[in-house]
């Protein structure tokens, strides 16, 4: 049964909202399969704006994977702004992919990448777009397998009701499974409809199928059990690792949009994982062990993905970039390689430690210098080692004042509001270290016209990190932390000092709501679609978030179950309780969390395992695997030289 | 140093870009081209790319006009070639000739656009126009970033004319990357000269001159493209502005 395009029936309605182009797809590098030579079809949703989703490196890898596969195709959706919706919902057209602009609901998986829970109603709006039952249970043999992954799909509990499936850590591999799984039913005939599929899925023990558990509650709301309700399904779940990076050098094609996107740049991912242990950091914890791209294969996806898009920008993107053990090669030799074709570099992702002025000088050698980013974390030296992040104001000082001697006018400083044991002190002093910063760097640049600006963010603990049992900090208390804080900027003798120090943050409240969804469990989900059905669309979003629905949301649906928004958000977890997320093995030992959060407690910091012991955190072993680190010392294969004002050579043009 | 003069076209659903979709999407194209770009000096270099207007957003052209400077001398016609290529399919390059003397941006004085009224009867969109034309001033509303302003849509009209698709004097363009079919027997055409004005009027005032002087609404949007861009001859008609510069390279 062919499929056909609901184009024509969405372009009159394009002219009639905003930023149209977002929604016709031919984007270069974009595949358009044959429909009926598939023999399994994925549809992958980023559920957020297009021009949010469409970098977003996860989708791009997979579309790209499953599209490489002969007899499989796999098309992108993004979510519609409300004025798109509303004309889809009066014309009859349904949620479709920017591809072939096909119906989502004719697709045999649904992929959902949740890299944030903010994205949770926007699922739900796709999902009533395409005629495709909210509740899974509700769903049979004709619709898609609703599956969801990222980093949020670490704890899917939430969304239980709504997803088909959830699969935990790296997808390349992952698909490709999930794919043979379902090629292989369809080509039976479909035994045992819908059911023996998702069970052969959860038989892998890495495909969660919330509906194969059992979850009970003691009286006073705490989770008793949570128990496989069939055969062929394991007690718990376990995360997929891709181990060879190299092996996956994706995205090959990166995608180009036609409108404009969060990132105007290509990304090469230099390594996954990170063991610097911030205790804060849900992606340092669940991403483990550290895998190393090598040199080569960085210097390869770069030149492949210039030529095949265009970019003017290559982001060397992981999770702390400066800490690739030949990160100073990598960047001399990629300066050296792209001279002349204003091409630039940025590492989007730096320590204070790690980073050092030649880096920066050779990341700007060929393209704009741009602001200089770090991320203290924590205005004091306490608080620092309480969230493990080791980092000096001295040395901080230090690299400041090397930038601002060698021309960069901006830095920006990232902080977080909030931590545990956090006092309005340990706030304060960010003031104090944004200032120290900008006496540094007018000493350094003999210059009055430098800036600092600070940037302040909410802290939700989050599963699978040592914070996932503290007690999260109300909004009132952040608000007001932050509040002293802007004074404290503004007060001091010298004013040019506040004038010269911008400060960026946003009110506590949204963090409270992504606290209740990160460590939420099944009766969560009432919550997150009631809030949908009284118009609850693009959370992430601060002029569509409403903080008073979510609230009143979750007293309506939570407190006849004796529960609370506070109960899930500001609540400290004491040992015994079993977590929601229990089941679902990250790889890292539940002890040593523990003991870590204890640590944490006591303001003890911990070592990265990559220079110093294994401190047994538990992935390497129970995945049977190691840190994949260099120095290799290979070097980048010398291509040919390439153009001038322009990163690639074209001999057909200037004949040489 | 090299600088050269394209001709191209922004057709089917790509309408849908605004000019900072095009350009960027240009300046990504000439780099993946290998196109041996000028670029600014600076601490944020950008390749030396002039545009000459840009159709709306929404309009589709067989007309855009755009200057880039080169570091090395390429032949025209290769660039045209392998520029093409490396655009999307319906941003088309469909000419480059070298510089010749004088500026391109004085040569665009007037536009003739191509707009297509599906749900319209030939004999209703007439008698639409023929008032517009018996009127000296009419007074339209556009939307702006800085709320509603009123522009006076008439005196830039010189011609306008309207025509049954396919029909004689109707220069439909390509169907390339089309999607929208409409019925035949209910689609009005207008070809209508416009003078490049300061506010610009644009395709959509001119329709909303029609709702004002003949309340004409259209039962769903009208799609517009722009044929032709030039100097005005006396008839009314649009010299090829690229003309000198092809004589010129002829030598």
């Amino acid at each position: 049964m062919s499929v056909e395009s609901v184009f024509p029936r969405l372009e009159p309605l394009l002219p009639r909202v905003s930023k149209p182009v977002q929604y016709v797809g031919g984007e270069l590098n974009a595949t358009v399969k044959d429909w009926d030579s598939a023999a399994v079809r994925w549809a992958l949703m980023y559920p957020d704006a297009y021009e949010v989703g469409l970098p977003n490196q996860g989708v791009m890898i997979l579309y790209e994977v499953l599209n490489e596969m002969p007899d499989v195709l796999a098309e992108r959706t993004y979510a519609v702004w409300p004025d798109l919706e509303k004309l889809m919902r009066e014309h009859g057209v349904p949620q479709f992919t920017v591809d072939g602009h096909r119906p989502l609901g004719a697709f045999d998986v649904l992929g959902v990448s949740f890299s944030t829970e903010l994205g949770y109603t926007n699922m739900l709006t796709a999902l009533d777009l395409a005629g495709i039952p909210l509740h899974a249970a509700d769903r049979t043999v004709e619709h898609p397998v609703v599956l969801a992954g990222g980093h949020a799909a670490f704890n899917p509990e939430p969304i239980a009701d709504f997803i088909d499936a959830a699969v935990l850590g790296d997808g390349e591999e992952a698909v490709g499974e999930i794919t043979d799984i379902i090629r292989q039913w369809k080509a039976q005939g479909r035994p045992g409809g819908r059911d023996e599929l998702l069970t052969r899925l959860a038989e892998t023990g890495t495909v969660y199928i919330p509906r194969f558990y059992d979850v009970s509650y003691r009286e006073d709301g705490h989770i008793d059990a949570v128990t496989p309700n069939r055969d062929r399904v394991p007690a718990t779940v376990a995360k997929r690792t891709t181990m060879d990076l190299d092996a996956w050098p994706y995205p090959k094609q990166p995608l180009v949009p036609l409108a404009e996107s969060v990132h105007e740049r290509m990304s090469v991912e230099i390594f996954r994982g990170c063991t610097r242990g911030c205790r804060f950091c849900q992606a340092g914890m669940i991403t483990r062990p550290v895998r190393e791209r090598s040199i080569e294969g960085i210097g390869a996806m770069i030149q492949t993905g210039l030529e095949a898009s265009g970019f003017e920008e290559v982001g060397l993107l992981s999770l702390s970039s400066a800490d690739h053990s030949e990160i100073g090669e990598i960047t001399k030799q990629l300066a050296d390689r792209y001279e002349g074709t204003n091409t630039g570099l940025s590492l989007p992702s730096t320590r204070v430690d790690a980073f050092n002025i030649d880096l920066a000088n050779e990341l700007s050698r060929n393209g704009r210098r741009s602001g200089l980013t770090f991320a203290p974390e924590g205005g004091s030296e306490r608080i620092r080692r309480v969230i493990n992040k080791m980092v000096s104001e001295e040395d901080l000082i230090k690299t400041v004042s090397a930038a601002y001697a060698n021309g960069w006018r901006q830095v920006k400083l990232y902080f977080m509001c909030g931590l545990p044991t956090e006092t309005d002190e340990d706030v304060l002093q960010i003031a104090e270290m944004a200032k120290n910063v900008i006496r540094a760097g007018r000493e350094a640049s003999g210059r009055r016209d430098i800036r600092c600006t600070i940037s302040i963010g909410g802290f939700v603990p989050k599963p699978h990190t040592p914070f996932q049992w503290a007690a999260q900090c109300d909004p009132d208390t952040v608000d007001s932390r932050l509040r002293k804080l802007r004074e404290a900027v503004n007060s001091d003798r010298d004013r040019s000092l506040g004038r010269n120090i911008g400060m960026r943050y946003h009110d506590g409240k949204p963090s409270l709501i992504e606290g209740l969804l990160s460590r939420g469990d099944r009766r969560v989900g009432r919550v997150i679609e009631r809030v949908w059905r009284d118009g609850g669309r693009f959370d992430g979003w601060s002029e569509h978030f409403s903080y008073d629905r979510w609230v009143s949301a979750a007293a309506a649906e939570l407190e006849p179950l004796r529960v609370s928004l506070d109960w899930y958000t500001t609540r400290e977890r004491d040992e015994a309780e079993i977590l929601p997320w229990d089941h679902l093995d990250s790889g890292l030992d539940k002890e040593w969390l523990w003991d870590d959060w204890q640590d944490a407690l006591d303001a003890r910091e911990q070592d990265d395992c990559r220079w110093t012991p294994c401190f047994d955190c538990g992935v390497c072993p129970a995945m049977g695997t190691d840190i994949e680190i260099g120095p290799t010392g290979r070097k980048l294969l010398p291509i040919s030289p390439v153009g001038v004002g322009s990163p690639t050579r074209n001999p057909a043009l200037t004949g040489q | 140093m090299q600088k050269i003069r394209l001709r191209y076209a922004k057709r089917g659903r790509l309408r849908f870009t605004s000019h900072r979709d095009v350009a960027r999407a240009f300046e990504r194209a000439l780099r993946r081209a290998g196109v041996p770009m000028a670029y600014s000096q600076g601490f944020s270099p950008h390749p030396k790319i002039s545009w000459i207007g840009a159709a709306p957003t929404g309009v589709a052209s067989e007309a855009e006009y755009v200057e880039i400077q080169l570091v090395e001398a390429v032949d025209p016609v290769r660039l045209a070639e392998v520029l093409d290529a490396a655009l999307a399919p319906g941003l088309d390059v469909l000419e480059a000739v070298a510089a010749g003397p004088g500026g391109l941006a004085e040569r665009m004085e007037a536009s003739r656009w191509r707009i297509e009224l599906p749900g319209v009867g030939v004999a209703e969109l007439q008698s639409a126009v023929d008032s517009l034309l018996a009127q000296e001033h009419v007074e339209v509303e556009r939307l702006t970033k800085d709320g509603r302003r009123l522009i006076d849509a008439r005196p830039a009209v010189i011609r306008a004319e309207v025509l049954a698709p396919g029909g004689p004097g109707d220069d439909a363009p390509e169907g390339v990357g089309t999607d929208m079919s409409y019925p035949q027997d209910s689609c009005g055409i207008l070809r209508v000269v416009v003078r490049q004005t300061t506010p610009a009027v644009r395709p959509d005032d001119v329709l909303s001159a029609l709702r004002v002087v003949a309340a004409l609404e259209p039962p769903v949007p009208a799609k517009a493209t722009r044929m032709a861009q030039g100097r005005l001859d006396d008839d009314g008609g649009l010299s090829d502005p690229l003309a000198l510069d092809r004589q010129a390279a002829l030598g």
